[in-house]
């Protein structure tokens, strides 16, 4: 690993700054889980690391009940997963925040960071997605909003601009009767990177037999984090049944443009972009029933 | 054939509670803690990266992009310039080593191959074969200084997989390799390094008997062991010509013959110091750092170097086992009895010659008595790293072929596993298919212990819907080998034993286990220790399961010795011959005489010779090992992925010395064959470059992936050991993959034969079968 310089940054304005003058020899940072496996590993070359967690918006988690949560960007996932609020009102992103790396991995890494790192695969972003974020960016020509859906554009690559970097996230306050979750499917049970990961969410009517809103994203299916709104649409007053499950989950299978590399295959993702979004569906109904579907074998949701 | 003696399996939970010594024993069945157990847990263990020095230079290995290449020119003139860098070495430093073959204990090598595969010459053969190495004053500049390092190649296309290699118009991996066609040298050169065959009987009558006859064909991927701790190495060269390595090895004198043999150095200028070992499994036989860090140490103006593997480097260039294509066919009877078995076994070997396609030809059926076999063997060079040993070399892909295809006869016929086993499992007497008999044996008894185990006599709710149950068997044969020790006594009635098989698997403590109990001591007076290569006479690699047979074997003659020798020395004190002087319960008496066994020590300090014994030994009595496992699991049918919801598993030990060191070799060797089973691999792309090269996509399991793995101890005492001890670190990661594979076609009647068996192959083979079905008229 070459050496390179470091500067922590007090203020977004410093943060911008110095982003802007050093172009792309420069990277925020903010757990640092990627960026310093990338840079030891010699897939990325930099002079310059600046260090965005003395900034006090990036590390400032709160709640608002007319503005939602604010999630800084370099916030960790630990923090984000023993929040109370979180628990209660965005359990999807409760899920993805504790499969993301170990305990250790979660004690440093942060949404923003792997938002940033925009792989296709990224834990955090399909729940996000279906809990409705926003991206608060700032750059050398101020600051813009962008729903997060619209963030990527291919692989490790963003909309960010030269001199921008990522905020963070504002996440709407939930509806009543509202539920979402997240899933990965990964061939072991711990240590890996999603082969398709589905985040649902849904709003049910107030006897909880009709889906008033639904939305639906996956990971690891296309060049980006892929935001399937037909699939939430074809719910959209429908009663909830095994049917209409099955509905949105052919969408999103069909919606999916996987490639096969060493982690899946084509027909193994498209598959799998099916089966997860249905188990998300019925695992986000329950939440928003709170009710618990056990099945023959005893196993939570159909799965272990 | 004797009767065998009343089994009562020992069960363990890992719980310590389980131990049940026999009466005859005082410390042999116990559980005590081991000698290194507290240096461990508490990280005071030096390992090989601990080795520090004040004028320590760093060392780095350029490594081969290319899977197969010739090297035109390397121009080391850069690097060298680097200020930092003390010394460049390629494959020209090596002096050209002997075309000969040398058995390093599991496995053996040709010794020009083993050179070439510590540093190119002229060649390369897999992604990551070394090219050059430099050593420098700090990591980071030795690092810059490879990318300095200018290799021209001439590259050339790869030969992956076994298909490619033995296609006729095949490109050749090594021009001057011949095939060793049973015996006989080729004339035209190949990819097929050797064709051997093992035959019994006649099989084409053996089949012409058969009322039922399968044949499948089964595969299996390039797997690593996956040890822990990396690779590494620290060599002096000093200015006196002597040369001191410290190293982690499964054995410090084959470190030191083949860094010998290819530096061609004598031996006695080398002391191999063997530092504490992260897990080895086979893989730390063959050297590969060693030799170039002597060279370095000797080109840097004989200061220390120090090389470290990165985990891609151990995954790239180290360790593998071999990949493999075996077609299996058997026959059995109406009644169930098994009359032929025809096999063709072929196996990569990576670059160089020597896959262990010979040990999994007698794995494949070794537990069953067939009078009709016929078994060919075929060893095929690719370009892929060259295999190493890892745990019963070549038995895990054979007996997934094997009892994948014994459980479907079993099924077919309508016949209850286990009693198609013990119908057909091998005894004492019956000839395996390389015409050996089988010594004295246990494996019908690990058979019966699965069958009255409270795991396979529970009923496994929604078997069949998704949950199913397997069990297969495997065989190991075990290796006694040399091993030399010497032990001192302590005037404070201690005891000093010095062996030097270095400890993967909590040896330290068998061994000096065995001694107590030859002695008539408790085992906290026995301090043990591994020595360096210039302590003791030659020591055998810790290998082939044969540590605490073989060097159990030193042990028991030490503490015979010792004894012989206390009562020779109080004898002479006391005047009496030492036919008088009785040893019972730690006392030493002769008429009035009578003293303890520490008295005894101070006694003789003071008054007589001081005592230290040796014994070097040779164990050829070494006894076989079985291995018979149950497992339930859960198949998710929506995504293909298993999971592991019981496992159990009954193994002959012979004699338990350390039964929580045996149940933790039983589960090791479980937890390892999982793995194998269900999701490694190595990943190569077409042009041969290994895409997975580290532990996020080399799958191996987490612990959350595993279950409590339960553990029955067979005791079927080896005849040629006193204490009746046989092998125990290998055999358990022979049946897990075709227990796994029985265990799913239990669950949805899919039945797989390909490894690994992961969700991706998995989830193909059940839609395929949903395809199928639908497609069939009702």
């Amino acid at each position: 690993m070459r050496a390179v310089d470091y500067v922590p940054v007090r203020s977004v304005e410093e943060a911008v700054a110095v982003l802007a003058e050093h172009g792309d020899r420069a990277a925020p940072l903010a757990g640092g889980t990627d960026l310093i496996a990338q840079l030891k590993e010699g897939h990325r070359s930099i002079d310059l690391i600046v260090d965005v967690k003395p900034i006090p918006e990036l590390m400032e988690l709160s709640y608002d009940p007319a503005a939602g949560l604010w999630i800084g960007g370099a916030v960790p996932c630990h923090r984000i997963s023993r929040s109370q609020v979180v628990r209660r009102h965005y359990p999807a992103l409760l899920d993805s925040t504790t499969l993301i790396g170990g305990i250790q991995i979660q004690g440093r890494a942060s949404l923003g960071g792997n938002v940033c790192n925009a792989s296709p695969a990224a834990d955090s972003v399909p729940n996000l997605i279906a809990h409705s974020a926003t991206c608060h960016v700032a750059g050398p020509q101020g600051t813009r909003t962008i729903p997060l859906e619209a963030f990527f554009v291919g692989p490790g690559q963003t909309v960010l601009r030269p001199g921008e970097f990522l905020v963070g996230f504002r996440l709407p306050v939930p509806p009543a009767h509202f539920g979402a979750a997240y899933l990965r499917f990964i061939p072991r049970n711990e240590m890996d990177i999603a082969v398709v990961g589905a985040g649902a969410s849904v709003v049910l009517s107030p006897d909880g037999q009709t889906v008033q809103a639904a939305r639906i994203a996956l990971g690891a299916v296309a060049p980006t984090p892929l935001y399937v709104p037909e699939a939430g649409q074809a719910l959209v007053g429908q009663p909830v049944t095994e049917e209409s499950i099955a509905r949105a989950a052919q969408i999103a299978r069909d919606a999916a443009r996987p490639i096969t590399d060493m982690r899946g295959t084509v027909a193994q993702r498209k598959h799998l972009a099916g089966v997860l979004t249905a188990r998300a569906l019925r695992i986000a109904i329950d939440r928003a029933r709170g009710t618990k579907t056990v099945d023959s074998l005893g196993r939570l949701n159909g799965h272990a | 054939m004797g009767a065998n003696p009343k089994l009562d399996p020992i069960r363990g939970e890992g719980s310590g509670n389980g131990s049940r010594p026999q009466p005859s024993y005082k410390v042999i069945g116990t559980r005590p803690i081991r000698p290194d157990g507290v240096d461990k847990v508490t990280g005071r263990a030096l390992y090989g990266a601990d080795v520090r020095f004040p004028d320590l230079l760093h060392g780095k290995v350029l490594r081969s992009p290319h899977a197969r290449a010739r090297i035109r020119s390397i121009d080391t003139s850069q690097a060298e310039a680097l200020p930092g860098v003390k010394a460049v070495v390629t494959g020209a430093d090596l002096p050209t080593a002997e075309d000969r073959f040398e058995d390093l204990g599991e496995g053996g090598i040709n010794l020009r191959y083993l050179s070439e595969n510590v540093l190119a010459h002229g060649r390369v053969l897999y992604h990551g074969h070394p090219v050059a190495a430099v050593a420098a004053v700090s990591p980071h500049i030795a690092e810059e200084a490879l990318s300095l390092i200018q290799v021209d190649y001439e590259v050339l296309p790869p030969v992956m997989t076994l298909e490619e290699a033995m296609a006729e118009d095949a490109p050749i991996l090594l021009e001057e390799l011949r095939t060793d066609e049973m015996g006989e040298r080729g004339n035209r050169p190949t990819n097929v390094a050797a064709h051997f065959r093992y035959e019994l009987g006649n099989v084409e009558e053996g089949f012409a008997q058969a009322d039922l006859v399968v044949e499948r064909e089964f595969r299996t991927q390039t797997v690593h062991q996956g040890y822990i701790e990396p690779q590494m190495a620290t060599a002096l060269y000093d200015q006196d010509g002597q040369i001191t390595i410290w190293t982690s090895t499964q054995g410090s004198f084959s470190v030191r013959s083949q860094v010998a043999e290819i530096l061609q150095i004598p031996v006695s200028r080398i002391r191999v110091v063997p530092m504490e070992i992260g897990g080895g499994f086979g893989g730390k036989i063959t050297v590969y750092l060693e030799p170039v860090a002597v060279l370095l140490s000797r080109k840097a103006g004989y200061r220390p170097v120090k090389l470290v593997m990165s985990r891609a480097e151990v995954l790239m260039a180290t360790g593998p086992t071999s990949g493999s294509r075996i077609r299996m066919k058997m026959g059995a009877t109406r009644d169930g009895r098994i009359v032929a078995a025809e096999a063709e076994l072929v196996y990569e070997a990576g670059a160089f010659p020597g896959s262990p396609v010979g040990s999994g030809a007698v794995v494949l059926l070794a537990p069953y008595n067939i009078p009709n076999v016929r078994i060919d063997g075929y060893d095929v060079v690719v370009n892929r790293p060259r295999a190493s040993a890892y745990r019963a070399p070549g038995g895990t892909n054979a007996a997934f072929a094997s009892e994948s295809v014994v459980d479907e006869l079993a099924r077919k016929l309508g016949l209850d596993p286990l009693e198609f086993r013990l119908k057909n499992g091998a005894k004492e007497g019956d000839r395996m298919a390389n015409g050996l008999p089988h010594p004295k044996i246990g494996y019908l008894e690990t058979v019966e212990a699965i069958r009255n185990s409270e795991h396979y006599n529970a009923p496994l709710e929604g078997r069949g819907r998704g949950r199913g149950r397997g069990v297969a068997s495997g065989y190991w044969g075990n290796w006694g080998g040399k091993s030399s020790a010497t032990a001192v006594l302590n005037a404070d009635g201690t005891v000093t034993l010095n062996e030097a098989s270095t400890d993967i698997g909590g040896t330290r403590a068998s061994i000096a286990m065995q001694f107590a109990e030859s002695l008539g001591i408790p085992y906290e007076k026995v301090k043990i220790r591994v020595v360096d290569t210039d302590c003791v006479s030659y020591n055998d690699v810790t290998g082939g399961s044969r540590t605490t047979f073989g060097t159990g074997l030193a042990a028991y003659e030490l503490g015979q010795k010792m004894k012989a020798a206390m009562i020779q020395r109080l004898a002479d004190i006391w005047g009496v011959s030492p036919e008088e002087v009785v040893y019972e319960e730690m006392v030493f008496s002769a008429g009035e005489n009578r003293v303890t066994f520490d008295e005894a020590a101070k006694l003789i300090e003071r008054r007589s010779t001081p005592v230290m014994v040796e014994a070097e030994v040779y164990g050829k009595k070494y006894g076989p090992a079985f291995s018979t496992q149950c497992v339930d699991v859960e198949v998710d049918v929506e995504t293909g992925k298993v999971t592991i919801l019981r496992y159990t598993i009954a193994q002959d030990a012979g004699k338990a010395i350390h039964p929580a060191y045996v149940e933790g070799q039983m589960q090791g060797g479980v937890a390892q064959g999982v793995g194998w089973a269900l999701n490694e691999e190595y990943v190569y792309d077409r042009e041969g470059h290994l895409l997975n090269a580290s532990l996020l996509d080399y799958r191996m399991p987490t612990a959350l992936d595993l279950p409590m793995i339960e553990t029955l101890i067979v005791e079927v005492p080896n005849p040629g050991h006193p204490y009746g001890v046989r092998g125990v670190g290998e055999v358990n990661i022979v049946p897990p993959a075709a227990a796994l594979a029985n265990a799913i076609y239990d669950a949805i009647g899919v039945r797989m034969t390909e490894l690994p068996m992961n969700p991706a192959r998995l989830l193909e083979a059940i839609l395929a079968k949903q395809a199928q079905e639908s497609t069939q008229p009702a």
